[in-house]
């Protein structure tokens, strides 16, 4: 592949698009970090061959199912199980034996993509026995990766890894038992999937819609500028009852924000955060 | 020339004994930051930073999302990130996929340096086993960035420099021996 003959959009025509986008179809992408944003879209636009800017623009404002895949290939959605291993240990050990005090124990993932660790933190609380009495809350933009968290399908080849991470997680049963082998394909235990309740949701324009004792936002806001963050982490805040516990991404940090002051971070390493105000 | 604003070294297998030597070189006179792109396994082993602190003035840190970038402060790609670089001097993180099998891909950070700082770049792509860094050099070379590449001769593992050196000009070949000039394109600009 000849990468020099391709078409690279410049700062200017990433705005437009930006624009478009709202005007058109009502998504904001405006907050999100140029950067990682500038690259996808210009590896969309050399993966599909257009030839002109306007070509592009003209496809992405009239194509409803070219937007469809713009958001697709825009969102990142790569995840995976038990990702960050410690991290689930502290779960595991710590936040659970709290969250079995509740009678009912609701839990969001924010910017879930296809759903590895919403199936991950199911695999949890069945182990602790709290899976019955709980309600896994699982929200992104992209309506194509909610299918896939319902299907509960991953591919095979992962199931090596993931079962490496499940151990070193401290999960002490076979893997394997969780899922059904299919050719390429892991269809997970259907006990799993029935208390995960899907939902369209976005960051940038939506609001709360109920209060949770833990929400899981890992890896997304690291896409959103400095304002955006802000605000998703308000809607968090607002979200969460009090004592409730907020995860982030490893790389990730409470400590900027405004709301930090109404937290205190657990106890080790690991980005987990408690509502104590 | 002014002198660079930034250094992004890139490297894979058999690198770490090329960055050991630059890194006592760098002095606080030099208004200038580093990004480290190193292939690596696992983000919870801390001794990579240790290793490299000890043989530098400047601070050693691995990234966190949004770190503006300060100078005399060498940045390490965290496992399994992305490190990009925004308008206004911050690095950000992204784990989408993998590029040339790898994440961090030293063509993102490349490609995206390039974008930022043009002329005030210098990449540098050490010893390593894949095609990673070649595609973020040319982009980098593009915008007029300052390219050194490890002499595959003396690399370690011969291949990622070599893929270098055969597809695009390069401004200095780095050896044991020429550290010196080396410092001196870094001190006064360019060659």
């Amino acid at each position: 592949m000849n990468s020099e003959a391709l078409l690279d959009l410049s700062d200017g025509e990433i705005e437009i698009v930006l624009n478009d986008l709202v005007e058109v179809h009502g998504y904001d992408f405006m907050n999100y970090s140029r950067a990682s944003l500038k690259r996808r879209i210009n590896r969309l636009v050399a993966n599909d061959k257009f030839l002109s800017f306007a070509e592009f623009r003209y496809r992405l404002r009239n194509d409803d199912v070219y937007f469809k895949r713009f958001v697709e290939e825009i969102t990142v959605n790569v995840t995976e199980m038990f990702r960050d291993t410690q991290f689930y240990r502290t779960l595991r050990e710590e936040i659970l034996p709290v969250l079995a005090t509740s009678p009912l124990v609701r839990i969001w993932h924010a910017g879930c993509s296809t759903g590895e660790e919403v199936y991950s933190m199911a695999i949890l609380l069945q182990e602790a026995q709290l899976l019955h009495k709980s309600l896994l809350y699982a929200t992104d933009i992209n309506p194509a990766v909610l299918e896939k968290v319902r299907a509960g399908i991953f591919p095979m080849n992962q199931m090596k890894r993931y079962s490496e991470n499940y151990i070193l997680s401290g999960g002490k049963n076979d893997f394997s038992s969780y899922y059904i082998a299919q050719y390429n394909a892991a269809k997970f235990d259907e006990q799993l999937g029935k208390k995960i309740i899907l939902a369209n949701h976005n960051l940038v324009s939506d609001s709360s819609f109920n209060e949770f004792q833990l929400i899981l936002c890992r890896n997304v806001m690291i896409y959103f500028d400095k304002e955006l963050q802000e605000r998703a982490l308000k809607l968090f805040d607002d979200s969460l009852e009090p004592l409730g516990f907020l995860a982030l991404g490893s790389k990730e940090t409470l400590k900027f924000s405004s709301i930090s002051h109404k937290y205190r971070q657990v106890a080790n390493k690991e980005k987990i955060w408690r509502k104590i105000k | 020339m002014a002198p660079f604003d930034i250094i992004v070294i890139g490297g894979s297998a058999g690198s770490l004994a090329m960055v050991l030597q630059i890194l006592p070189h760098l002095k606080t006179d030099m208004q200038v930051s580093v990004i480290l792109v190193f292939h690596r396994r696992s983000s919870e082993d801390t001794t990579l930073i240790e290793l490299l602190s000890h043989r530098t003035e400047f601070e050693v840190k691995e990234v966190d999302e949004k770190d503006p970038i300060r100078p005399h402060v060498i940045y390490i790609a965290p496992a399994d990130y992305h490190v990009l670089i925004e308008k206004d001097h911050t690095l950000s993180l992204d784990v989408s996929e993998k590029v040339n099998f790898c994440r961090p891909s030293i063509d993102v950070t490349f490609e995206s340096a390039a974008d930022i700082y043009g002329k005030s770049l210098m990449c540098i792509l050490l010893s390593g086993a894949n095609a990673d860094g070649v595609r973020g050099l040319k982009a980098a070379r593009d915008k007029g960035g300052f390219i050194v590449v490890q002499d595959p001769a003396s690399a370690e593992v011969s291949y990622m420099p070599q893929q270098a050196t055969e597809q695009l000009p390069v401004d200095l070949l780095l050896h044991d021996n020429n550290m010196d000039v080396l410092m001196d394109c870094l001190r006064s600009g360019r060659g």
